[in-house]
């Protein structure tokens, strides 16, 4: 089904070498900005610049004639040009040996009738060169395993599993700012633009065989053939967990995708339908899936839905408890070995069940030692670990209010702060260890990100999701992903 | 579009493995009531024929007919209303089903996916429910059984007034049957079952309307 080779992708997300088509000397010009990116990011690959005069722009060698470029070491062509200029300009290129473009210049279909034209024209001119060229009027292309961060926006984002492609530009952004913000990092990230030569479900398609990208995450708008969607998009499904956000889910929504992107849409309930058919894990908000896409990636499946809640405060518990009952996940109740294990770790104001609320009762080792006879227990298939970070949260305000360092302030501060840390890492090696996933939220992860508990929570690669009901949305979705396997295994 | 006869719909869509109740097309009051006796009391007497889409405005349902009596005199009525672009008609003898839940079902084409299946619950606030579920044409197994579970309003599946619950497994029957018409029948452009009627917990459609393409 794939309609471009691997390798068209690989010159597109893995360039040995990239030139700038259209440098700028004015740092507010994206021929400034995208080469200013490329080398922010630490690009390692030769890099060229083309514009009116040769000379060097950033340390770049620029070049006034793509006959100039080198031969055979460049794959990959940004283009910033005036679109009247890119038919040349892509020829040019093509027998250097490049063989992707990524097109950043405007004026193609978006703008009407003679844009139109000459998009089709682009489209054309592509196939005929045997070029991959994406775009056109999208943002750039970002790939953190290479180094690579061409594109007219920040930010560049750590490397991880999570491969982007979106219809809109901005919230390719969006998913990268959450990336940076949670530290689950990006595989490749595309801006599909007007998706003209390469549609979302192409980038999809590669994402599937990409051996970087764990797991896939786009953001559509339209689906021009909507029974060729379904069938590529359940085949990486099927490999892959896909994450996805519809725009125009609604009438409203729907009358402003029209106006975006000229999408029309179908009835809701069927775009929804095909994404359960096709095993698409699909999101409400651009939040809800990254987050779904992070747990994804830092998470394994869990192999059934039985849930517990292990919090430190019985609020946080109920709330939770109500979270779970409204998803397809279950509040299981407490097996009565675990019950009995647990009886035996804690005095007797703890809750008893599940919840297992430890009101209050932990000491040094409690915490761990609890974690482990919970997530260890045959008959817990997940865990949502709350009140992390608590401790920690005092002890900032002893280190920075005026008693510090004295009346044992220092050593309780320490204490408090090893401890948090300690229960990040205990969540995340019971995780590992049972094969269960184990997901902690505190809302400390947004609003005090530096608190030792959700600071290590992000050393250890995983999410500290910002609420416990933003941790049962990302283990609903896990668990619908890991049901609709189960039952087409 | 042309609409198939209720008749019609259901031979097209019975042949492909829904199953529909015990009824019988007939031409004569006489055979009516035959017919009635045959399948047992009460029945539902309606007039059918291919220029007629829209029987319950019209009147051309007669419910809860108890003796051989009231069926011959509701056939006559009913024989005696034909218009004459009703085209051929006859009478179509079914048992007056009774349960408190209703389902609907159906085919639909999307202009992005093309062919779906649905289900959704049914009954005079289906429309301000609106608690339906969709999947793309054909269906597994699977997917059947997932539509179901879509269904927000499970409370009605479960056990419900006395009655039992749902079959699940004839419910998804009759889906995996419209999918497999639409499959094998690309004529097809849109089907009905509406209401399918949950009698001791099966989902037993009471009428039907497929319509094709010219």
């Amino acid at each position: 089904m794939t309609r471009h080779p691997v390798e068209a992708f690989r010159a597109l997300f893995e360039p040995r070498g990239v030139v700038v088509a259209g440098v700028s000397t004015h740092p507010g010009k994206f021929g400034f900005v995208s080469l200013h990116n490329i080398l922010a990011s630490g690009y390692r690959g030769t890099l060229y610049g083309t514009a009116r005069e040769a000379g060097e722009v950033l340390g770049v060698p620029i070049v006034a004639s793509v006959d100039d470029l080198p031969e055979g070491v460049l794959d990959l062509v940004f283009v910033c040009t005036p679109a009247a200029a890119n038919p040349d300009l892509l020829r040019a290129c093509a027998k250097k040996g490049i063989r992707a473009a990524f097109i950043a210049s405007a004026g193609y279909g978006e703008t009407g009738e003679e844009g139109q034209r000459m998009q089709a024209e682009l489209v054309a001119l592509a196939d005929e060169l045997g070029m991959l060229v994406a775009g056109p009027n999208g943002q750039g292309v970002v790939s953190p395993p290479v180094g690579l961060c061409a594109q007219i926006v920040a930010p560049y984002p750590p490397a991880g599993q999570i491969g982007i492609a979106s219809q809109s530009g901005n919230f390719v952004s969006s998913f990268m700012n959450y990336a940076v913000q949670t530290g689950v990092g990006v595989s490749r990230a595309v801006s599909a633009g007007n998706a003209a030569h390469v549609t979302i479900p192409d980038y999809l398609d590669f994402f599937a065989e990409d051996g970087a990208t764990g797991v896939a995450l786009a953001y559509v708008e339209g689906v021009p053939d909507g029974r060729a969607f379904f069938e590529r998009t359940r085949a990486v499904a099927a490999r892959k967990p896909l994450v996805l956000v519809k725009g125009g889910a609604t009438a409203g929504g729907q009358r402003a995708a029209a106006s975006h992107t000229g999408s029309l849409a179908s009835d809701d309930r069927v775009f929804d339908g095909m994404c359960r058919q096709a095993g698409i894990t699909r999101a409400a908000t651009i939040e809800e899936a990254y987050e779904a896409a992070a747990t994804f990636a830092t998470q394994p499946l869990p192999r059934g839905p039985r849930t517990v809640v292990l919090t430190t405060a019985g609020g946080w518990g109920v709330v939770t408890a109500d979270a779970i009952s409204r998803s397809s996940l279950e509040l299981t109740p407490l097996p009565d070995d675990l019950r009995a294990a647990l009886d035996e770790k804690l005095p007797p104001r703890w809750s008893r069940n599940n919840p297992v609320d430890l009101a209050g009762a932990e000491t040094r080792d409690t915490i761990p030692e609890v974690m482990e006879l919970i997530v260890g227990h045959p008959e817990v298939d997940a865990v949502i670990y709350l009140g992390l970070g608590i401790q920690s949260n005092q002890a900032a305000l002893m280190r920075n209010g005026p008693f510090y360092p004295d009346h044992g302030l220092e050593r309780i501060v320490d204490f408090h702060e090893r401890q948090d840390a300690r229960y990040a890492r205990c969540a995340a090696a019971l995780s590992e260890r049972f094969d269960k996933p184990v997901l902690t939220a505190t809302e400390l992860a947004v609003t005090h990100p530096d608190n030792p508990g959700p600071a290590t929570v992000r050393e250890t690669g995983r999410v500290c999701y910002p609420s416990a009901n933003r941790a049962v949305t990302a283990l609903d979705h896990l668990w619908r992903r890991a049901r609709y396997l189960q039952a087409r295994a | 579009m042309p609409t198939l006869s209720e008749a019609d719909s259901k031979a097209l869509l019975a042949a492909h493995g829904v199953t529909f109740p015990d009824e019988r097309t007939v031409e004569s009051a006489a055979d009516a009531a035959a017919a009635a006796a045959a399948i047992g009391f009460p029945v539902v007497v309606k007039l059918g024929g291919d220029g007629i889409a829209h029987k319950t405005e019209r009147g051309l349902v007669r419910l809860g007919l108890t003796d051989a009596a009231a069926v011959a005199a509701a056939a006559e009525e009913l024989l005696a209303a034909a218009r004459p672009e009703d085209g051929e008609v006859h009478l179509l003898v079914a048992p007056m089903l009774k349960g408190n839940r209703e389902l609907i079902a159906g085919l639909h084409r999307d202009e992005q996916f093309g062919m779906t299946v649905m289900l959704g619950v049914g009954g005079i606030l289906a429309e301000a429910v609106a608690d339906v579920a969709f999947r793309l044409v054909p269906i597994s197994e699977i997917d059947a059984a997932e539509m179901i579970d879509d269904l927000a309003t499970q409370r009605l599946l479960g056990e419900f007034r006395g009655e039992p619950p749902v079959d699940r497994e004839a419910l998804a029957a009759v889906l995996l049957g419209l999918s497999r018409a639409a499959e094998a029948d690309p004529s097809i452009v849109s089907a009905d079952l509406n209401p399918l009627i949950v009698v001791d917990g099966i989902p037993t459609p009471v009428d039907a309307l497929v319509e094709v393409a010219s």
